[in-house]
């Protein structure tokens, strides 16, 4: 069990950089998302179409098939993700701005893959919104927009508070796959790094990594589980 | 479903004694035949009986270890692994290879799911005190691939100003090697799960270099002659040997015999030839074995 | 969704029509244009689109055709073995944790009024025990990622003496994170059925058990299956987690084919293409289950009887697209 003490440091490094990971992905899906979701209610059949492409593509792929293509595909189309060194942000996030661009690779992949969901839990969260109240909004002639904005949205946004912090959990164990893909240092390299390169014994290392990634985890799955109860009997 | 299996273990050990036995009355060189005794209780005994052994390999290793399109592996771990076998009595078809990445060889050999482990496997003191080394087979050293006008990188020292980047496989020697001589692992260091996606790195140029064993740099060299070279000299000694159990010296003892054998009767030459002998003539040179 | 997107929107005029058409050649030529920019033409500028890249996986007269796709068959065949095992154990060890959950959850009501005190004392604080474990394993393995399960089982297990087929590894790594996610998804659906059901069953004398077994249960099981299958969409995808471990599924079958080939991306789109071709048509299979049962539950049933809409939405969203 001395690994967890010893090697604590190595232990908070991973962890920070998981939550840096998981952060920045979290901020990237839920904007990308919402576009995604706006593209696929719009009125214009082309972008539909995009967006409900985007979503069965995404959705169905392995997330490790979308690294490899963020890792491998990126470069071949001769780019280095370069414009995700966003001044500023890397004076927290210092990976963001590294000459190495894996960190920034498996940032875009998961972005990519995760915006797909939480698309999908933006639009089950417009479903929920009776078909009634879209009506009455038309009826008194409010626009798609103003429709969307004063009616549905601020009611469908409850509904889909369950679902996106599902998506965003779902997200974070994902990031778990990073490490795979040239990411040196977050939670789950280490653990490979410590017991297959540096011959820690495995259960010690599998504790303190579980630890990790259930610190990130659960706390939130509880806040979920809390704001869905009440939703229940507000209902 | 047990039976079955059982019943087919039967049946195939029947036929492997049916034609080892064949290959006695044709007096087969004195070397791939069943006649072979040995000690009671032995490893080499009770593999030879049971007709059947599992070797330990690398899957994507080209020109040591590398599984084809006709989903055999092949190259230089897997032609010694067959010398060996051939001299327990055991025929080619009957290898179960397994797959084992450079990050679980000693598990799978404490663990008892593979006999031997053939995968670029290189000696060292921290490895033996789980496992032990029959060989070495081969002795390569630790070199660095660069892009073809690349004149900054000369070597591991290259690394220590901090703004080259290095690629190697996780878990790997050459990547432990490497990280004394880099100054922040964090801006520096990547770590994938095989060397082809460090070479394409390389090749797209996220990465400045690649480094591991020259053998198999020289492999990449060699498909790609316009793109890549090598950047100076082997800077450590990576000696290649067969894994197998630590308590197990009397298997130890018989692959060193077999491999000193095949050094001297060529056949050990025509594996390397054939393999990775293709990179580089100049490197088939065989090492002296090593019995401690 | 047809049916959200006119809610939202007038049918439109012939102005509005206009607009639409307009707006929609716009933006088709600026896909298309982004497209041959950004993808196209960095591509083939590489070269990507060479017949020396693709032959051997879309020419049948390459000679390596008929091989490649022998070995891509045999990790489908993997794939598709470890995700059938996975899922099928996933159900069976699933529901039992929905059932024990349940189960408990109603003893937790017992107060065992016939019984000596100390023994009715213990028999509660047996029970409370049991609860907490269940729950803190079903949070622990649910907020755990799935690739560190399967790494945990393929090198845990070798520690204590076990050493298995990597298949077992990876079908075990799976069930472990995906039945607490069933088993979730189960119990949800069980509790959200009209308190009525269960009130009916204790009235005609059957026993908790009973209850479960044979109003409960099978209820779920219906209303939750569109979740049910999109769950398994998430199975197939995670077995290609499977090459951490060295099992010889469709993407570490690819990466060997790479290896020989050195056509990386070419691989990975064919296989893309594979994984999407399969899991799209599971995706539309749990559309047309649900589909199919809310239209039977609309015909049979009363309104006032059926559970609220978004709570089925949500719960079935949630969990396809949720846990992914």
């Amino acid at each position: 069990m001395s690994v967890l003490i010893d090697k604590f440091d190595v232990f908070a490094g991973g962890f920070w950089l998981t939550l840096q990971i998981c952060v920045l992905a979290a901020i990237g899906a839920l904007i990308l998302g919402a576009v995604v979701a706006v593209l696929r209610i719009s009125p214009v059949p082309p972008l539909r179409a995009v967006g409900t492409a985007y979503v069965n593509i995404f959705r169905n792929m392995p997330l490790t098939v979308v690294m490899f293509f963020a890792a491998f595909g990126l470069p071949a189309l001769g780019s280095n993700a370069d414009f995700l060194r966003i001044p500023g942000l890397d004076v927290v996030f210092r990976r963001l701005s590294t000459d190495l661009p894996y960190f920034r690779f498996a940032l875009i992949a998961l972005v990519l893959y995760t915006a797909a969901f939480v698309c999908e839990a933006l639009r089950s969260g417009v479903n929920a919104v009776p078909a009634g109240q879209a009506e009455a909004a038309r009826s008194l002639g409010l626009t798609f927009g103003q429709n969307l904005r004063y009616v549905v949205l601020p009611q469908s946004w409850k509904a889909s508070v369950v679902p996106l912090g599902s998506v965003i959990i779902a997200m974070i164990k994902n990031s778990a796959l990073v490490g795979f893909f040239g990411v040196v240092g977050d939670l789950s390299q280490t653990a490979d790094q410590l017991t297959s390169a540096e011959g820690y014994a495995f259960i010690p290392v599998a504790i303190g990594i579980s630890i990790g990634y259930l610190i990130m985890t659960v706390p939130l799955g509880a806040l979920l589980d809390r704001i869905e109860k009440r939703q229940a009997v507000a209902r | 479903m047990r039976m079955k299996r059982m019943a087919a273990v039967a049946a195939a050990a029947a036929l492997a004694l049916g034609m080892t036995a064949c290959g006695d009355n044709k007096g087969d060189e004195g070397t791939g035949s069943g006649s072979k005794s040995f000690a009671a209780g032995s490893t080499m005994e009770r593999l030879s009986k049971a007709q059947k052994i599992k070797v330990g390999t690398k899957f994507d290793q080209p020109g040591f270890g590398l599984k084809g399109l006709s989903g055999k592996p092949e190259g230089f771990d897997v032609e010694v692994a067959k010398i060996i076998v051939k001299e327990l009595g055991i025929p080619e078809d009957k290898i179960e290879y397994v797959e084992t990445p450079s990050k679980v060889r000693e598990d799978k050999i404490v663990d008892g799911s593979v006999d031997l482990v053939a995968a670029t496997y290189t000696i060292n003191d921290k490895r033996k005190e789980r496992i032990a080394f029959a060989g070495p087979y081969y002795e390569a050293g630790q070199n660095i691939l660069v892009k073809k006008d690349d004149t900054t990188i000369t070597g591991p020292d290259s690394f220590q100003d901090g703004t080259k980047k290095v690629c190697s496989v996780t878990g790997s020697t050459p990547a432990e090697e490497i990280k004394k001589h880099v100054k922040d692992v964090a801006t520096q260091l990547v770590l994938f799960d095989t060397y082809d996606k460090c070479r394409d790195a390389l090749k797209g140029g996220q990465v400045d270099a690649v480094t591991t064993d020259n053998v198999i740099l020289l492999g990449y060299v060699a498909k790609d002659e316009a793109s890549f070279k090598l950047a100076g000299e082997n800077f450590t000694k990576e000696p290649y040997g067969i894994g197998v159990k630590k308590e197990d010296t009397d298997f130890r003892n018989f692959i060193n015999d077999v491999l000193e054998k095949a050094m001297q009767d060529g056949r050990w030459k025509k594996a390397w030839d054939d393999t990775a002998g293709k990179f580089g003539a100049q490197l088939g040179t065989a090492p002296t074995i090593n019995r401690y | 969704m047809s049916q959200q997107n006119s809610v939202l929107y007038d049918v439109p005029g012939p102005r509005q029509r206009r607009i639409t058409l307009i707006s929609s050649l716009v933006a088709t030529v600026v896909v298309l244009v982004g497209a041959y920019f950004l993808i196209y033409r960095p591509l083939s500028d590489k070269g990507q689109f060479s017949m020396e890249l693709w032959g051997p996986l879309v020419d049948p007269g390459n000679e390596n055709f008929s091989q490649v796709w022998d070995r891509i068959g045999l990790g489908l065949k993997n794939t598709l073995i470890a995700a059938a095992l996975a899922i099928v154990s996933s159900l069976v060890v699933g529901t039992l944790i929905a059932v024990l959950r349940i189960q408990l959850k109603s003893l937790a009501r017992r107060r065992y009024t016939g019984l000596a005190t100390p023994v009715a004392y213990l028999l509660r604080g047996l029970n409370v025990l049991l609860s907490a474990v269940t729950r803190v394993c079903v949070e622990v393995f649910r907020g755990l990622p799935v690739v560190i399960t399967i790494f945990f089982v393929a090198r845990g297990f070798p520690e204590f003496g076990i050493s298995w087929d990597n298949l077992w590894y990876l079908v075990i790594g799976l069930t472990i994170y995906n039945s607490v996610v069933i088993a979730e998804i189960i119990r949800s659906g069980m509790e959200g059925l009209p308190g009525g059901q269960a009130e009916a069953a204790a009235a005609i004398g059957l026993s908790p058990l009973q209850t479960t077994r044979m109003i409960l249960l099978p209820q779920a099981f219906r209303i939750m299956l569109p979740a049910l299958i999109s769950q398994l969409v998430v199975v197939l995808k995670d077995t290609s987690l499977g090459f951490i471990i060295s099992y010889e599924e469709t993407l570490n079958i690819g990466k060997q084919i790479i290896g020989v080939l050195g056509n990386p991306i070419q691989v990975y789109v064919v296989i893309a293409v594979l994984f999407i071709a399969v899991n799209y048509s599971l995706s539309k299979l749990a559309q047309y289950v649900q589909h199919r049962l809310s239209r039977g539950r609309k015909t049979a049933g009363t309104p006032a009887q059926n559970p609220p809409p978004v709570a089925l939405t949500s719960q079935a969203e949630g969990a396809g697209g949720g846990v992914i």
